[in-house]
């Protein structure tokens, strides 16, 4: 198995979407499905992410073979670090655990099992070919875009966690 | 339930020199109107006297007592049955009694005068008079000044090096002591005189018991029990003098093992003599009842200030509680006859009519690995009375029954060598017996047959029926609610087991499963993995559990799987149960960065490896700060860098530090003998070995140890979870200290170790651990577990790993023979892996796209993640690589300078 192994020159995707630069700088989208990588480079049971024209999604590869995506952004922490929580089920639904600080989010809805308050964005995703692609929705991605909800208390989950590494080697 | 805030509000004055005058006036005066508040003044501030200050304060919710306590000690009550503890690890505030010591203004109710003792008692002027001159007059007035240690009219008795054995300021005095000596002896073969010895063992002194009795524990056990009791305590590596009288103790110019200290000749009459560094006596006890004969109260003729049932003197006014008091004829050395008398005494003090109708002498001894328990009538007194025997020379256990002559009512017992029934056995004194007297001694009795008045705890005298109403009516669902509503279980511990037993028996079930994907706990997985040779997640859980897992249970599967040895932790669908920092092995950060530790074994660092370091970190432009395990940590990079970023670090001879993983962190050393002028063993090659064999283990929670080179400590060892201090005969090791949230010192578990014995303990401790642990329990919270699950965590170790109760010794360290033998440095395997390295990339469509969402600034010349380090979030709006976005208190501003986004500078050569 090989990940996409296209030489960067600057970021880029190998998606068929066009996009122009509005003339505040912001991004403006057409709607459509985009390319993002073969299916191989995703493996079982584990997050990756796409850059796909400057939004982060993450994308899962379940065991029963369905793909996932959503956003990249933790909303807790605010770091795009979700395709590298650790995936699973609660009851029946498909969850990803932040790996900064462990609360779940549903696969398929984006809610945080932990503070039904708070959502991440989620991206229909299909198969095509071998090929994995997403469907970006219209609209202004401006800024994270990502956020549904506010941001918690900050710092607040900070180190909650049980025995979660926060630093590396604590003194 | 009782109320712990009851005695929170106790004022502690220490006393001061300008208290000389102080006359401690009617602390009622001021109240005028509202009644007369009585004055109670106790004297003595012990475990019984602060025992009656929490009855009183619990209870006398009108005020009606202004409580005045003048104690001698230099500090409040603390746990003088934990004493030994105190050389242990256990610090003076953890020991303490009174919660919250606060200055500042004391208030009225109650106030603790320490370090000033009451030299006299006027009974007509109803006044006692301190040794600082303050006088303080009462209502009522109780004694509770304990007992003093009985040191034998022997010559040379009160030589320098001479100590006893019951305060911390003693034992302040015997470790000063013990670090220059080499041998110590300890006057007394009881209770008390084996707890000092072992003391005296534990800091590493060749220790020698003196006892005139024909046998140690007189008081206790038998002349059989004696014999077993004796081999027990030779295996620990003391030297047991028993029918010997010491006749004279002489200065000897040095103790002979150590020259330059100075030593003392112990002369025996029989002639033969040893010598010594030090003298610990602890041959019993004398009531302290000085000021009780001074005023001319009854006092007995063997000592003690003689009370009544309601444990009152021959004066009214006056009460004596605890061990000053005779009550019945009796001295009772122990603590809970002492709580009962004051019950009983705050009872009365508050109109009851409550009386102390004598009490369970049950005892048990704390010496690790040596289980001995009497209870009842352990001597067979009782006219007509039947011991049943059963001895066991092999394995070293005696147990004896006593009963009635028709063998239809336990009256006591004693045991030797295992004393796991002690605590429901000791229930059933006095009743009939459950079933033949031998089925009772092989097997134990069967606790469902425990009626509600049956005493389960006797050091806080909790019954059967109170526990269960705990459990029942308050909602009490483990050992430490119970712990916390009742008291029960909070002096000696040795009920535990039972509150256990009663617990389960209420059909409280603690759910040990791991989550919902598992009803297994991870002690259980374990063993199952282990027996099954099960190694992949899909078969595991397919016939274990349910459901496709969780961030709970992969990782725990991740982690046996890893303990078992089973390959890379990459390899496979391995691969997809590892949390993020075992992922990419490092540890992740707030911004979605990773931090990079190589191991230092002992903290061990050559001038080129650390030039190394420093040019890897200048070379990828991260942040570098020294750790606590004597490591650097590297922050900032980002996971498409790791691979080059280890390329450089392995190319140097490093490998990975597991800084990322559940499994041994680092082995903290001093310089030890080699270079600092305490040291007496090499600590620092003893550091280094250790980290090279434990190096990769996975574990249930991080590991960490250190090593000291003399009992200076300067490698903090016993707040790791496993900790070795030199000592001048081979190594001491301490087990389950841990820093952090919750910090606890590592307890002594084996002293004078060689380096082979040693080595063979750790390993033994470390993988029964990794194999019965909770998840993410460490080393400290596991050992608190096999306390409550088996009276003596510690002592049950030693069981398991020194004795081989379990026969599992060799399979232990057959474990620990293979991971030794199939270490591999995870990092460079995955360097010479290209499909392992191919999952380090930043992008899936675009792997060597900086995350453009990562942004530093400058702060003290190194980076930091933009976006402070204070709000725990990282700004919105940076994902385009313009920081459109940038953080508030970042632009402008004297603040630390934005460093521009992804594309960090970086300076080469
Ligand atoms: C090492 C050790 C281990 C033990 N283990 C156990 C055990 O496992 N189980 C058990 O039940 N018991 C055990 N005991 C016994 C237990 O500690 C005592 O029974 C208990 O402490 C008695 O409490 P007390 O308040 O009567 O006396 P103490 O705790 O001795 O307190 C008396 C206090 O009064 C002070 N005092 C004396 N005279 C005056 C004065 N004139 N003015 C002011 N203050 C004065 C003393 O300095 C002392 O602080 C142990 C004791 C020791 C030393
Ligand atoms: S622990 Fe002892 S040997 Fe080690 S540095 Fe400190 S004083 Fe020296
Ligand atoms: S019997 Fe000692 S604490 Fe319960």
């Amino acid at each position: 198995m090989t990940v996409t192994a296209e030489t960067g020159e600057g970021p880029r995707t190998r998606n068929g979407a066009r996009h122009d630069e509005s003339g505040t700088g912001r991004r403006v989208w057409h709607p459509g499905w985009v390319d993002v990588c073969a299916y191989d480079a995703l493996l079982p049971e584990r997050g990756a992410v796409a850059l796909v024209s400057g939004v982060q999604v993450a994308l899962f590869r379940m065991y029963d073979g369905h793909v996932h995506a959503i956003s990249n952004r933790d909303p807790f922490s605010g770091a795009y670090v979700l395709s590298r929580g650790i995936v699973g089920t609660r009851g029946e639904r498909p969850i990803v655990a932040s790996p900064m600080h462990k609360q779940a989010f549903d696969l398929l809805s984006g809610e945080c099992g932990d503070d039904p308050a708070v959502r991440v964005d989620v991206f229909d995703v299909r198969v095509r070919a071998g090929r994995v692609e997403v469907y970006i929705p219209r609209g202004e991605l401006a800024g994270s875009g990502e956020i549904s909800e506010p941001v918690t208390e900050p710092g607040a989950n900070v180190g909650t966690a049980p025995g979660a590494d926060v630093g590396t080697e604590p003194a | 339930m009782s109320d712990h805030d009851a005695h929170l509000d106790i004022h502690v004055d220490t006393h001061l020199a300008d208290h000389r005058d102080d006359h401690v006036a009617d602390p009622s005066a001021g109240t005028a109107g509202a009644g007369r508040r009585r004055r109670l003044v106790v004297v003595g501030h012990g475990m019984v006297g602060q025992r009656l200050v929490e009855a009183i304060r619990e209870r006398d919710r009108e005020g009606r007592w202004a409580v005045t306590v003048l104690g001698e000690e230099p500090r409040p009550a603390y746990d003088r049955v934990a004493l030994t503890s105190y050389l242990t690890g256990t610090t003076a505030d953890e020991l303490s009694l009174v919660p919250d010591e606060h200055d500042g203004e004391g208030d009225d109710d109650c106030v603790v005068r320490t370090g000033d003792p009451v030299v006299a008692i006027d009974r007509s002027a109803r006044c006692v008079t301190t040794a600082s001159g303050v006088v303080v007059e009462y209502d009522a007035l109780v004694l509770a000044t304990g007992s003093a240690p009985f040191v034998p009219p022997i010559p040379g008795a009160d030589l320098d090096g001479c100590f006893v054995y019951r305060t911390i300021d003693d034992l302040d005095a015997i470790r000063d002591r013990a670090a220059t000596a080499r041998t110590g002896a300890v006057v007394g073969g009881g209770l008390l005189g084996l707890e000092a010895a072992n003391a005296l063992r534990s800091l590493g002194l060749d220790t020698h018991v003196v006892e005139f009795a024909p046998r140690l524990m007189p008081a206790q056990v038998d002349a059989g029990g004696g014999e077993m009791l004796r081999r027990r305590i030779e295996q620990l590596g003391l030297t047991v003098h028993a029918d010997t009288a010491t006749e004279r103790i002489e200065a000897s110019g040095s103790d002979p093992h150590d020259p330059s200290g100075p030593g003392l000749r112990m002369v025996f009459s029989d002639g033969a003599a040893i010598e010594v560094g030090m003298v610990v006596f602890s041959a019993g006890i004398r009531a302290r009842d000085e000021l009780a004969r001074a005023c001319d109260l009854d006092v007995g003729e063997r000592g003690g200030v003689v009370v009544d049932e309601s444990c009152r003197t021959s004066d009214p006014h006056i009460w004596a509680i605890g061990e000053c008091a005779r009550v019945d004829g009796t001295i009772y050395g122990l603590v809970a006859p002492g709580y009962d008398m004051a019950e009983v005494v705050a009872d009365q003090l508050l109109g009851g009519a409550a009386v102390f109708s004598g009490a369970d002498t049950s005892t048990k001894l704390k010496l690790l690995g040596v289980d001995v328990a009497s209870f009842g009538d352990a001597h067979a007194t009782t006219p007509g009375s039947l011991e049943v025997v059963y001895a066991d020379p092999v394995a070293g256990v005696y147990k004896k029954l006593v009963v009635t002559d028709d063998a239809s009512t336990m009256l006591g017992g004693l045991l030797v060598g295992d004393a796991s029934s002690f605590a429901a056995l000791r229930t059933m004194v006095g009743e009939p017996l459950p079933d033949t007297p031998e089925q009772v001694l092989m097997v134990g009795p069967a606790p469902s047959g425990l009626d509600d008045a049956a005493q389960v705890c006797s050091c806080q005298n909790v019954s059967a029926g109170t526990i269960r109403s705990a459990i029942g009516d308050d909602g009490c669902c483990d050992v430490a609610s119970v712990k916390a509503c009742t008291k029960a279980g909070t002096v000696c511990g040795s009920c535990v087991p039972l509150i256990k037993t009663l617990l389960a028996q209420s059909g409280v079930e603690t759910s040990k499963a791991l989550c919902e994907h598992f009803d297994l706990s991870r002690a259980e997985l374990f063993d199952v993995i282990r027996v099954t040779g099960q190694r992949t997640f899909t078969e595991i859980i397919s016939s274990h559990g349910q459901g496709r897992g969780c961030d709970i249970c992969k990782p725990a599967v991740a982690s046996i799987l890893a303990s078992l040895g089973s390959g890379h932790i990459l390899d496979g669908e391995q691969a997809a149960l590892q949390d993020t920092n075992d992922h990419f092995l490092a540890n992740l950060q707030r911004n979605g960065t990773y931090s990079v530790v190589p191991r230092v074994p002992g903290g061990e660092l050559t001038p080129e490896k650390l030039i190394v370091i420093g040019e890897v970190a200048r070379d990828f432009g991260l942040y570098m700060k020294i750790t606590g395990g004597q490591r650097i940590d590297m922050f900032g990079a980002r996971v498409e860098q790791l691979p080059a970023i280890w390329r450089r670090l392995v190319d140097a001879g490093f490998e990975s530090g597991h800084a990322y993983g559940k499994a041994l962190r680092t082995v903290k050393s001093c310089v030890g003998s080699t270079w600092c002028r305490y040291g007496v063993q090499d600590s620092t090659s003893l550091a280094i070995m250790l980290e090279l064999r434990y190096r990769g283990l996975r574990s249930p929670h991080k590991i960490k140890a250190g090593v000291s080179g003399c009992a200076r400590e300067c490698a903090e060892a016993r707040s790791k979870d496993f900790g070795i201090i030199a000592s001048e005969q081979g190594w001491n090791l301490y087990v389950g200290g841990n820093g952090g949230f919750n910090p606890r010192h590592a307890q002594l578990f084996a002293s004078n170790l060689d380096t082979d014995e040693l080595v063979r303990l750790i390993d033994r401790f470390l993988m029964f651990y990794i194999r019965t642990a909770d998840r993410l329990q460490r080393t400290s919270a596991w050992l608190e577990g096999l306390d409550d699950e088996h009276g003596d965590g510690l002592a049950y170790l030693h069981r398991v790993i020194v004795d081989d109760d379990l026969g599992i010794c060799a399979d232990l360290d057959a474990a620990v023979a293979t991971h030794v033998a199939s270490y591999t440095d995870e990092w460079a395997a995955v360097l010479e892996d290209e499909e392992k390295l191919s999952r380090f990339v930043s992008f899936v469509n675009a792997p060597d796209v900086p995350d453009p969402s990562i942004q530093f600034v400058t702060e003290r010349d190194q980076i930091r993640p933009a976006g402070g380090t204070e709000s725990g979030s990282l700004p919105e709006g940076v994902l385009g690589g313009v920081a459109d976005g940038v953080p508030d208190g970042v632009a402008g501003g004297p603040g630390p300078v934005p460093v521009s986004g992804p594309t960090l500078e970086v300076v080469r050569r």
